[in-house]
């Protein structure tokens, strides 16, 4: 098939992908509850090594999805980490097998709540099971030993790809050699939980919701597109926001109308309008929902007497308010009491929590850095 | 001068810790230290630094560092968990002094100490003759912009030893790059002292 594509591809990307999928039966919930079937979306960039020593798992945040590297054919725009994944970037996909998977209960090829329920035939809506960060990871785990890998090379995400990556580091630390917790906490704060459930009352409150079996009759866009200009404040700063969107005399008019007046205004409303097109309110309320129930810390994560080695690259940035640097801190603590290999870095950025999309510069020098010598390690050691 | 004031004291910290001792470097800069002990003396060591890119310099290194204040971290280390803590070049500015040395002595069983000897003859001379704040090849910044907090002599250290009843178990002054033993306080330029309680 010819393909013109409208942008020139530079020579470090990855290039042209597909998402490819992956199906298996019978998942057995954290909650015991059972899935017949579940089919994972997932992407690849690189080269397996023989020794299957060279995998990297991406985990993305909240309304990420598997494409995280490339172009898919036709698209203008590449995935949302393309910055870090590619030739001789942070991810270098001249030396790592990187993959990518569409979480559990996502809406982007993942089996989730808008997936078709086999046993009654019509979208699951909210029949379908609660789940967890560490139902996720389990997912993401089948993923990886389909592939034919038994130990990942390293797990690295931000926000609540850091949720799934201290997850991997609870649920299966034999099978990690390090993990890279981006701008991330052990558990939700009080604030963070408060901004996620006025999200979910905008989207229960939208009649168009019906108790989440709306498939037939038009999706709650009203609600979710309200959740999503919340979100988009609370992953900016104060300073972002103003070098954004600089206040314009003209926006400051005595005359006005309900319409967008100022820039922030519109910006906020498109990026709602946007969001709905692409993502679905019932996987927006339970991955919301399992962020919210995620807590390493209550049990316990890496006891001293399972003698865990993983290398630990945990990285936060100084103006994200959405989850501050002590979140990131305590983390750093915890690992050390544990008598984990522990290395952390707080990024100056004024970005606020959207920081670990932006500064790629500071991000790459760290990350590719530390897999690098990583790598040779466990190149010497065999 | 001072850097090859510094490299001895590297040379010596090395000797000091010997072979496959665990290290913590408090105020670890770029991590040259660090690597100069992992390299020739197989140490396993940690640091911990506040300045971002002095971090970005240690994790290209290949070391394990936290970015942090001294005094923020000092508690998630267990007692004796490494054989020596080392503060080299960073005691003059360190706020919390007292708390300092007192969790170095608990987290380490010895502690090293390297710092600028600030009754070197030259900065009395600049002082006395010039009346001014002394700049020094040891000591480059001028008062506006040192990152120096404190100014003691090695004098100083003793007496606060005494008081404090830490154990100098191991002492050694350095001059225009070489040891030096005649009268330290006034001729030596770098301090390096072991430590114990």
């Amino acid at each position: 098939m010819e393909h013109k594509l409208a942008i020139k591809i530079s020579s470090k990307n990855v290039g042209i992908v597909e998402t490819k999928y992956f199906t298996f039966n019978d998942l057995v919930l954290e909650n015991k509850h059972k899935l017949s079937q579940v089919t994972v979306a997932y992407e690849t960039y690189g080269t397996l090594s023989e020794k299957k020593d060279n995998a990297i798992l991406i985990a993305h945040a909240f309304t990420g999805d598997a494409h995280c590297a490339g172009y898919h054919e036709g698209d203008e725009k590449p995935g949302w980490w393309d910055s870090m994944i590619g030739h001789k970037k942070a991810f270098d996909t001249d030396k790592y097998f990187v993959i990518c998977s569409n979480v559990l209960a996502g809406c982007q090829g993942t089996t989730g709540p808008s997936s078709i329920n086999s046993e009654t035939g019509k979208e699951y809506g909210t029949d379908f099971p609660v789940i967890s960060m560490a139902d996720i990871v389990t997912v993401q785990k089948r993923l990886v030993e389909y592939l034919g890998i038994e130990k990942l090379l390293s797990v690295a995400g931000g926000s609540m790809g850091g949720m799934q990556v201290l997850q991997w580091a609870m649920s299966y630390p034999e099978n990690i050699c390090s993990a890279i917790p981006i701008a991330t906490t052990m558990r939700h704060s009080p604030q963070q939980i408060a901004f996620n459930e006025v999200g979910r009352q905008s989207v229960m409150g939208d009649i168009a919701w019906k108790d989440g079996h709306y498939y037939q009759t038009g999706n709650p866009d009203r609600g979710l597109a309200v959740a999503r200009m919340l979100g988009h404040i609370t992953y900016m700063s104060d300073v972002s926001m103003q070098k954004k969107f600089p206040i314009k005399e003209k926006e400051k008019s005595v005359k006005f109308d309900f319409n967008a007046d100022f820039e922030v205004e519109e910006y906020l409303r498109y990026r709602g309008s946007a969001f709905v097109k692409r993502f679905d309110a019932n996987t927006y309320l339970y991955i919301s929902k399992a962020m919210d129930h995620f807590d390493v810390q209550k049990e316990d994560f890496l006891p001293a007497e399972k003698n865990i080695n993983i290398k630990f690259l945990v990285i936060s940035f100084k103006s994200d308010w959405l989850y501050p640097s002590y979140q990131s801190e305590n983390i750093v603590k915890y690992l050390k009491m544990k008598g984990q290999y522990v290395t952390y870095c707080n990024i100056h950025s004024t970005y606020g929590h959207d920081a670990f999309l932006l500064e790629i510069k500071d991000e790459t020098n760290l990350i590719k850095n530390f897999l690098s010598n990583l790598y040779d390690e466990v190149n010497s050691v065999k | 001068m001072s850097n090859k004031n510094i490299l001895l004291s590297h040379l010596k910290i090395a000797d000091i810790v010997g072979i496959k001792s665990t290290v913590l470097d408090l105020g670890c800069g770029n991590g040259d230290l660090m690597a100069y002990l992992e390299k020739n003396k197989n140490v396993n060591s940690q640091g911990v630094e506040i300045s971002e890119d002095a971090i970005y310099k240690c994790v290209e290194k290949g070391l394990c560092v936290l970015h942090s204040d001294i005094d923020g971290v000092l508690d998630v280390y267990p007692s004796n968990s490494f054989d020596f803590v080392i503060l080299s070049q960073s005691l003059q500015q360190v706020k919390r002094i007292d708390d300092v040395l007192e969790e170095s002595l608990r987290i380490g069983k010895k502690v090293i100490i390297v710092f600028p000897n600030f009754a070197h003859i030259s900065l009395r001379v600049m002082l006395f003759f010039k009346g001014r704040a002394p700049v020094t090849k040891s000591l480059p910044d001028r008062w506006n912009d040192t990152p120096n907090i404190r100014f003691l002599s090695i004098k100083d250290f003793q007496k606060f030893c005494e008081e404090k009843k830490y154990k100098i178990i191991e002492k050694y002054f350095i001059s225009n790059s070489k040891y030096t033993h005649i009268l330290p306080n006034l001729f030596a330029q770098q301090a390096i002292f072991v430590i114990t309680k």
